[in-house]
């Protein structure tokens, strides 16, 4: 229960720090794009200040023995930079491009009540269900990418 | 037009940091959303369901809480055609899937630990996110 109620305001946490970058508005992310338009250069300050803060914390977090409510700490080992990484994000930045929302910035974005980032969920479910599909169909022995960076 | 609002956006880039910070504290887990949402395809019963679930309605809940904190809801602006958004929103999930990570799991988590993978992913969305606007609305003119 106590790990139910610490992710739920983790959370929270989270997507009020979305909500207040801008990050969760799509004028904004695609004005942040639009170097040659209507350029407005605020979310660079978001990723720094998400950056600064997260690498001088993990520093401390990665002292402790374990994590809090963990055995250890589940991270990322994979070190190779192959196609599908690279062609997956290429991927990615089109949609963002296209949408303004990336996961992150459409997740809080359904609590606002609007009917758009209802539409972008749906569809982002469906290329996650539908890449899923995908594996299952093509490599039916593998587990999916659950040790990933995301 | 947007404003250029640097305060607001470090303000929030850092409490981006203190969540992800302390996901990896207290559960010892990546903040990254995409892997969190796609996590959830799994069986309710399996053992990362709950706190995956309880961080996924922490974030949606949070506009409503800022609303009774400030009295209003925070405005977002949507220049996006439905049929658009939909396509968008489709190759940004098979994208970050394919790719294992979108904007927080590479841009933030994976740069704060310096990985390799993670920079060559940022470096590239960012870019592609770049070109594409700058077709869409200097080239076609949308």
């Amino acid at each position: 229960m106590f790990r139910i109620l610490t992710a739920f305001g983790i959370g929270l946490v989270f997507g009020t720090g979305i909500m207040i970058s801008g990050m969760a508005n799509p004028a904004k992310v695609l004005n942040f794009f639009d170097i040659a338009g209507t350029w407005d250069p605020s979310l660079a300050f978001v990723m720094g200040g998400a950056l600064l803060v997260t690498a001088i914390g993990y520093r401390l977090v990665f002292r402790m023995p374990h994590p809090v409510l963990a055995n250890g700490f589940s991270l990322p080992t994979r070190k190779d930079i192959d196609l599908r990484l690279v062609g997956g994000s290429a991927v990615f930045g089109i949609g963002w491009g296209f949408s303004g929302f990336c996961p992150g910035g459409l997740v809080p974005a359904l609590g606002l009540g609007r009917f758009e980032p209802f539409i972008a969920a749906a569809a982002i479910l469906a290329g996650m269900a539908a890449y899923k599909l995908a594996t299952q169909l093509t490599q039916p022995k593998q587990p999916i990418a659950n040790s990933s960076a995301t | 037009m947007t404003e250029f609002t640097p305060f607001s956006a470090l303000l929030g880039g850092a409490l981006i940091g203190v969540a992800t910070v302390a996901l990896m504290a207290i559960h010892g887990r990546i903040a990254g959303i995409n892997g969190i949402v796609s996590g959830l395809f799994a069986m309710p019963t399996s053992p990362d369901w709950g706190w995956r679930a309880a961080f996924i309605a922490g974030m949606i809940a949070s506009p409503i809480a800022m609303m009774w904190v400030t009295g209003s809801m925070p405005a977002i602006e949507v220049p996006v055609e439905p049929l658009l958004l939909a396509i968008g929103g489709f190759l940004v999930g098979i994208g970050a899937s394919l790719g294992s990570g979108c904007t927080s799991g590479h841009g933030v988590c994976g740069i704060s630990r310096l990985s390799a993978r993670s920079i060559v992913a940022t470096v590239t969305f960012m870019a592609t996110g770049l070109v594409t606007v700058f077709v869409m609305r200097h080239v076609i003119g949308g």
